[in-house]
């Protein structure tokens, strides 16, 4: 024996004996082995109790070997590596591993809230949504005990703090794809690749070879574990074959698609530096091959959760594959003839079958008889109807099925229990093929596939291993050919045994014991018993959908794998109906829970989005500038002179340089679409509201676009650099969307007309220089003349930058109402020719500004921007009604007139100063007339502030706004409310243009 | 009817809690009625449930294709708020919120309503004035609504990310606290119960396909079950509303989307309120049973097919991440997807159509749960008065054409936009 | 998670583009009046099966193209330029 390991049997299982490894659980220190799962382990070591149940915190333990396990959940690791909710039956033991039981307080044996069972008859499915309210009419009762139902709810904690490891994202191709490494898969993968085909082949686990590793089979002269080594050699030799252990597919989408993610380093120690924690796998296969095997299902009766009460197929995994025996003295429940199987490996691996309680009356085949031959009783016509024990399983009770005949009592400390295999049709299930009931072997089977996939083996409703061997190889076969590769010789299968098993009977529910009537769990994670299902029938909850999610059957992290189907069967039964008629429940993905990070793969931390920069961000950086957001750029808000500067005190003082000398500011990130072509005068003429058609060579123009509905849409400059040659700027935040529509009128609407449109966005540094003394600095720089005559405003033209070797775009444009000029270089020469102009202005105190300062010279001069143009505005609802040719039609002209949108009560755009000169106008305020201040709410609003900042000139804050009647209130006064601080503002009504109105220093 | 009470609950655990009847009646479908709901989801429901309480009309009946609730109602991410700026939306959304916060009361079925405040995280100042103008909006119109700094955010759900890691720190936001999240069966099952018990008969399994109208009136419905005869018929049924409108020869400005939701495994108390991220399309609460709920934006492309794809699965993730890097280690248990009727302004359409006895209830976008009691309310007044009431005057039909639009996000009419 | 074939750039994924909404609305004549107009801005067929859509190909060619899919199964029919000839998708690993 192991030592310490007291259900160790020697010379059984696949695992490390080598290799013992050291792990804790609950604080407790154990030893396992390489090849062991937590589940594996702790069975070895004779621990029965893993866990608590959701509702009543029974004892529990471990049910099953693999992923469909309810019961035996822990939290795995530690600290910010914790993984809470994790299935000690797939987890992988590594040396150190610490695990802990969840769901229990103060701990697993003596659990307070144990005390659930006492009361389990007073909280039955749904109990909450007959209490808890009342009797006001408010929600204050319900959330006081929401609080205590919070709490004893959920089932592991999570760590709370970020998760330290990568994840990856790969991407695949290939002919065939094959889902599932055992019997089926493997035989599948190499008819496949022997035929030439690109094969991907993907197991959930770490061992390929499926049940063959967990059950005693021959194939030819090999048993079936070498069978699937001898396998493993002859397709790794195969070079268009992958395989991919430890990758569980977990979604089929659209486009043939399948989802996988692999767990690359979970099983080790520590996460190594060179190697994601896991990967996530978009597999795109011609075909398809589910392999993914079955499920087998449990049977329900009186107390049938105690620990000790395991899947038949587990008990027999533990033994084979794991070298584990989980308990001495085993009772075998059964309605079908595969669990004979578990009666016969429990005796080889040295432990004693009780007995095989068999619910079919009559059943006949060579394994029934082979087993009794044994020594085995075999009790047909029987079932257990009660257990005994608590934190183990120490007796059942096994009664006639059909009523008569008393109990007996059958000491045991493991009961292996079979309710038959359901085939694993959840991938073809996603894909929108329902699964088809069959009667004969209680099961459904996979539907009509939707795509181009088809099922093998068990997972196709195939039982016998000879069966699936077969079904595996021409099921490859067909795969590979249908993507054009085959094999010219004839592959001769290997010979297996024949079985013959009597069919199962369906036995959805055992009778209850002579007196008394224990809860029989259908779903053991989330404690849904059959009376609850009864219950939900009694209250009419009879549709599949109804009774889960009334229930909370098949809710828990187990899906239902064990559960969803005898609960329907339960309810087809009350419903005096055929199961298929109940309905078939719906298996979403994903196959298994997948984490998260895993999901979101590389993007993360700063990684989530790019991060755009202009060619000039490294001198704002350097000049300690603060940045500000702007969709994906970074831009300069303001340039504090000292730590101390405030950004009101920054953005001020830049304002006020500018417009006495001169500013500099960085504006690359406008959008900048080249447009050519001989009718792209009669493109802009289309998409913009005024007219372009007979802007001069040279010239630039201000435009304004709508969108179809009519309102407003985008502004900017476009500039006409030659005959068939224009450049558009766009506002930063519609930069992609302005061009994308550009292209749609181009292509799909007007694909008449001879334009081609680029962004030349990232391809130019835009460079803004305002104030009196712009001319003076821009002038050194540039070769060609600046005077008023030589390049009035609104000129535009090709010019050098500094150097001949610098083809530069220069404008005469201003968003600030002063003299200004903005020069587009290519990006490379950005920050040279910055320099340059900072150079060029230092004799007259050039000042570099930031966002904030050019939105306050603009507030000044009453132009608006985003935060006007928030796609509710009208052309006319900014004073730009003027812009609206009636010459020409344009986007948006029609619908433009509708009365909605001409109403005399929309809200315009107007200028507005705090009354007492000096309180700031904040911007999101709202605007009220003066006398509701005090009204009770709701009251109307009459206006909103959008935008705000404060004019050195006028020496007061100033603010745009959108006002109900706009300027025809001048004068008025009106209340900026902002409620959310208290702060409610008489404010002036005035024209938004507060700076220079009449427009006499853009001329200077 | 037997009454829901802690009481009845206990005297059952005495008798193995046997006295429970149907919470609704399983009726044969009758040849005529006064009204005709169709879509058994929450706000048909609802509004039988208000025409039998609020307008006594009990001749009344709900056809519902499937089994109730199976549409949206099931299929959503549970929130309630009425965090509006629009005058439009916010009295609605308000009026809804308010029979929400009686609504177990009002059915006698605990319909979970749990007031754990709705925040939207701000990222930027900017972002700060717009949610700003909205929650002085939302004060104005007398909603509850508060401005949070970051450290305020901070002791509301701390654990967001507000490590220098985060490409798009957390500035502050705006939260509502009486918001929250409901149950989202159990509103469909109240209110059926509740309907049922005023003598509405919920009729299952029932397909509409097509509508009797003569001279401009509508007459009837031929259903799978037959032919029934009403005077007047309300359409409920958002996600298909398009294809129901069309058997009456109605097309309208809407497009059904695809918006998918998520839930983890069970966790003990991980976030209290509803999140919403403001620099990507994320929100994400708890539900009592301990799963995180959370979702995002649309897939993308018109879609019936109630499954979303990859992409939009890889895109949550990365937006979880970023909002809250200690997810990465807890599972995605399962992910399902609704089919949205996404209007063309973004927000919803109850009133009436260009035919007589015609009602028109969709276009709820992602908004219809949290509406489903208000909606049921203003319909039914809708349908009982042959008129708007004064809060769904403004969410009319006819706005689309007049220029009227009611649109929250500015974003136009491109209904994946909103 | 569907591919189509872009008549300028052979066999993509989806994510390479951006959906451009019902392709059988026709945008009509700029000065057309508001009956067209609000017909072709806000009014949707919005069917239950195939459907006519664009897809603009912004991570590749930046042209914009039709699909015709069924919104139902999510199967792609057959793929075109933004005008002109649509052809029939003949399957591939998309179907």
């Amino acid at each position: 024996m192991s030592g310490n390991q007291p259900n160790r049997i020697p010379d059984f299982g696949r695992i490390g004996r080598d290799e013992p490894l050291r792990f804790t659980f609950d604080g407790k220190a154990y030893t396992g082995y390489k090849g062991d799962t937590l589940a594996s382990a702790l069975l070895a070591n004779g621990v029965k109790l893993v866990g608590r149940s959701f509702k009543y915190h029974r004892p529990r333990g471990v049910f099953s070997a693999g992923v469909e396990e309810p019961n035996a959940l822990v939290a795995l690791r530690e600290g910010a590596r914790r993984e809470p909710n994790t299935r000690a039956t797939v987890a992988e033991l590594f040396d150190g591993l610490v695990a802990e039981s969840q769901n229990r307080s103060p701990n697993l044996k003596y659990d307070i809230q144990s005390l659930n069972q006492a009361i389990a008859r007073f909280i039955p499915a749904g109990f909450y949504y007959k209490t808890f309210m009342g009797p006001f009419a408010n929600t204050r009762l319900w959330m006081f005990f929401e609080k205590i139902i919070r709490k004893s709810a959920g089932m592991g904690t999570a760590s709370g703090e970020a998760d330290p490891d990568r994840y990856d994202r790969m991407h695949a191709h290939c002919d065939v794809l094959v889902i599932g490494g055992g019997a089926a898969g493997l035989s599948a993968a190499l008819a496949a690749g022997e035929a030439g085909a690109r094969v991907i082949l993907v197991d959930e686990t770490p061992r390929l070879g499926g049940r063959l590793n967990q059950d005693v089979y021959k194939i030819g002269d090999l048993s079936g574990g070498e069978w699937v080594e001898q396998t493993i050699a002859k397709l790794t030799a195969l070079p268009t074959v992958k395989l991919l252990t430890r990758t569980t597919a977990f979604g089929y989408y659209d486009g043939n698609l399948i989802g996988a993610v692999e767990r690359v380093s979970d099983h080790l120690p520590e996460m190594p530096v060179h190697l994601p924690r896991q990967r996530w796998w978009r597999f795109r296969a011609k075909q398809v091959i589910l392999a993914t095997g079955a499920t087998e299902q449990p049977l329900v009766f009186g107390n049938n959760d105690r620990p000790g009460i395991m899947l038949a197929g587990a008990v027999r995994a533990y033994i084979n594959e794991y070298g584990v025996l989980p308990g001495r003295r085993a009772v075998i429940f059964t309605n079908n003839d595969d669990a004979y199987r578990t009666a016969l490996d429990v005796m080889n691996a040295g432990g004693a079958a009780v007995a095989v309680v068999d619910a079919r009356k009559n059943p006949r085949s060579t394994l029934i008889d082979h087993t009794r031959g044994k020594g085995v009783t075999v009790l047909t016509g029987h079932a257990v109807v009660n257990t005994h024990g608590h934190f183990e399983l120490q007796a059942v009770d096994v009664a006639p099925i059909d009523g008569d005949g008393a109990a007996r009592r059958l000491d045991c400390d493991l009961l292996a229990i079979s309710g038959g295999w359901q085939p694993n049709v959840h991938l073809s299930s996603q894909t929108g093929a329902k699964p088809v009931w069959n009667d004969k072997m209680n099961c459904f089977l996979p539907g009509t596939p939707k795509r181009p996939e088809a099922s093998a083996g068990a997972a196709a409703g195939r039982f016998t291993l000879a069966a699936v061997l077969s079904d595996g190889h021409a099921r490859g076969t067909q795969a590979a050919a249908l993507t054009g590769h085959s094999l010219d010789r004839e592959v001769k299968l290997p010979r297996v045994d024949a079985e013959t098993p009597a069919p199962s009977e369906a036995l959805w529910e055992a009778p209850d014991p002579a007196t008394g009537h224990p809860k029989k769990f259908v779903d053991h994670q989330d404690d849904v018993s059959a009376d609850d299902v009864r219950l939900a029938h009694r209250e009419g909850y009879v549709s599949v959908e109804h009774l889960k999610r009334y229930t909370t059957l098949g809710m828990g992290t187990d899906q239902g794998k064990t559960s969803n189907i005898t609960g329907l069967a339960i309810m087809a039964k009350l419903r005096g109906q055929p199961i298929p008629a109940v309905g078939t429940t719906t298996f979403r993905p994903p196959y298994t829970p997948i984490a998260i990070g895993a999901m979101g793969g590389t993007e993360r931390g700063q990684h989530y989005k790019p991060r755009r920069r202009s060619p000039m961000h490294d001198w704002h950086q350097e000049r300690g500038c603060e940045w500000i957001p702007a969709g994906l750029w970074d831009r300069p808000r303001h340039y504090p002179l000292t730590p101390n500067e405030t950004l009101r005190q920054a953005y001020v003082r830049e304002t006020k340089q500018t417009r006495q000398s001169v500013g500099i500011c960085d504006v690359t990130t406008l959008g900048k679409i080249d447009i050519q072509g001989p009718d792209a005068a009669e493109f802009l003429n289309r998409v913009y509201t005024n007219g372009f058609a007979k802007l001069p060579v040279g010239k630039a123009r201000y435009g304004l676009m709508l969108r179809e509905d009519g309102q407003v849409y985008d502004d900017g400059t476009t500039s006409r650099l030659g005959e068939n040659h224009y450049v558009m700027t766009t506002t930063t935040a519609n930069a992609v969307a302005v061009m994308a529509k550009l292209e749609f009128y181009l292509q799909a609407v007007w694909p008449d007309l001879r334009v081609k449109v680029v962004s030349v966005t990232e391809q130019y540094a835009a460079i803004a220089l305002a104030g009196p003394n712009s001319r003076k600095v821009m002038q050194k720089i540039v070769d060609i003349d600046l005077s008023d005559d030589a390049f009035p405003f609104m000129a535009c033209g090709p010019c050098h930058a500094v150097t001949d070797a610098i083809r530069a775009r220069l404008f005469r444009i201003s968003f600030s109402g002063e003299l200004a000029y903005e020069i587009n270089v290519p990006s490379d020469y950005g920050r040279f020719v910055w320099d340059a102009l900072m150079d060029a202005g230092a004799e007259f105190g050039i000042v570099p500004y930031g966002l904030e300062a050019l939105g306050n010279m603009r507030i000044e001069k009453g132009h608006v921007a985003g935060a006007e143009l928030d796609g509710r505005t009208t052309a006319d609802d900014l004073g730009l009604g003027k812009m609206l040719s009636a010459q020409k039609p344009f986007v948006g002209k029609t619908l433009a007139q509708r009365p909605g949108l001409t109403a005399p009560t929309r809200k315009k755009l107007v200028g507005l100063v705090p009354v007492d000169g000096k309180t700031a106008l904040p911007n999101g305020s709202q605007i009220i007339e003066l006398a509701d201040r005090d009204k009770p709410r709701p009251v109307k609003m009459i206006g909103n502030v959008s935008s705000n900042g404060f004019s050195p000139e006028l020496n007061t804050p100033i603010a745009l706004g959108l006002l109900e009647g706009g300027l025809a209130r001048e004068g008025d006064t009106v209340l900026v409310a902002y409620p959310l601080k208290n702060l409610y503002i008489p404010a002036t009504v005035r024209n938004p243009h507060f700076v220079d109105p009449e427009g006499k220093r853009l001329h200077g | 009817m037997s009454r829901y009470s802690v009481f009845s609950v206990l005297k059952g655990g005495l008798t193995g809690q046997t006295h429970w009847g149907r919470a609704w009646r399983d009726p044969e479908p009758k040849p005529e009625y006064d009204a005709i709901i169709i879509g058994g989801g929450g706000h048909g429901l609802a509004t039988a449930y208000y025409l039998a309480k609020l307008h006594g009309m009990t001749n009344i009946a709900v056809l519902e294709k499937g089994w109730l609730g199976g549409g949206n109602t099931g299929r959503n991410t549970t929130i309630v708020r009425s965090n509006y700026m629009l005058e439009a939306n916010a009295h609605f959304y308000e009026h809804s919120l308010k029979l929400w916060e009686g609504l177990s009361v009002d059915l006698n079925y605990n319909v979970m309503f749990s007031q754990r405040g709705v925040l939207n995280l701000a990222h930027s100042d900017a972002q700060m004035d717009a949610y700003a103008r909205r929650g002085n909006a939302m004060r104005l119109n007398g909603i509850d609504a508060e401005l949070l700094d970051r450290e305020q955010v901070r002791r509301y759900a701390p654990v967001l990310d507000f490590s220098d890691s985060a490409r798009f720190p957390i500035v502050g936001g705006l939260l509502q606290p009486r918001g929250g999240t409901a149950r989202h069966d159990a509103v469909a099952w109240g209110l059926a119960r509740g309907a049922d018990s005023l003598g509405v008969d919920i009729i299952q399994n029932c397909e509409v396909t097509g509508f009797d109208i003569q001279g401009g009136a509508v007459k009837g419905v031929q259903t799978t079950r037959g032919a029934i005869k009403a005077e007047k018929i309300g359409m409920a049924v958002a996600g298909h509303t398009s294809q129901v409108a069309a058997l009456a020869g109605l097309t309208l400005p809407i497009e059904s989307h695809l918006l998918q939701a998520f839930v983890s495994e069970p966790l003990k108390p991980f976030i209290d309120g509803v999140v919403t991220f403001g620099a990507g399309h994320f929100y994400i609460s708890q539900s009592d049973k301990g799963g995180l709920v959370f979702g995002g934006d649309l897939d993308g492309y018109n879609s019936y097919a109630q499954r979303g794809n990859l992409p939009l699965i890889e895109h949550l993730g990365e937006e979880g991440m970023a909002l809250m890097p200690s997810i990465g280690r807890i599972r995605m248990l399962r992910h399902w997807a609704g089919v949205m009727d996404m209007s063309m302004d973004g927000s919803p359409i109850i009133g009436k159509t260009p035919i007589k006895g015609l009602y028109l209830n969709g276009g709820w976008c992602y908004g219809g749960f949290k509406a489903t009691p208000g909606s049921g309310w203003v319909f039914a007044h809708t349908i009982a008065h042959d008129e708007p009431h004064w809060i769904n005057r403004d969410l009319d039909l006819a706005r689309f054409r007049d220029g009227r639009m009611v649109d929250e996000r500015g974003a136009g009419p491109i209904p994946g936009h909103h | 998670m569907f591919r189509f074939t872009c008549p300028h750039c052979g066999e993509r994924d989806v994510v390479e583009f951006s959906y451009g909404g019902d392709a059988s609305v026709v945008v009509p004549d700029l000065a057309a009046g508001e009956e067209a107009w609000f017909d072709a801005v806000y009014q949707r067929d919005n069917p239950r099966g195939p459907h006519v859509e664009y897809w603009h190909h912004v991570a590749g060619c930046r042209q914009w193209i039709r699909v015709e899919r069924d919104t139902l199964t999510h199967e792609i029919l057959a793929c075109g330029p933004a005008t002109g000839r649509m052809r029939p998708e003949t399957g591939g690993e998309g179907a």
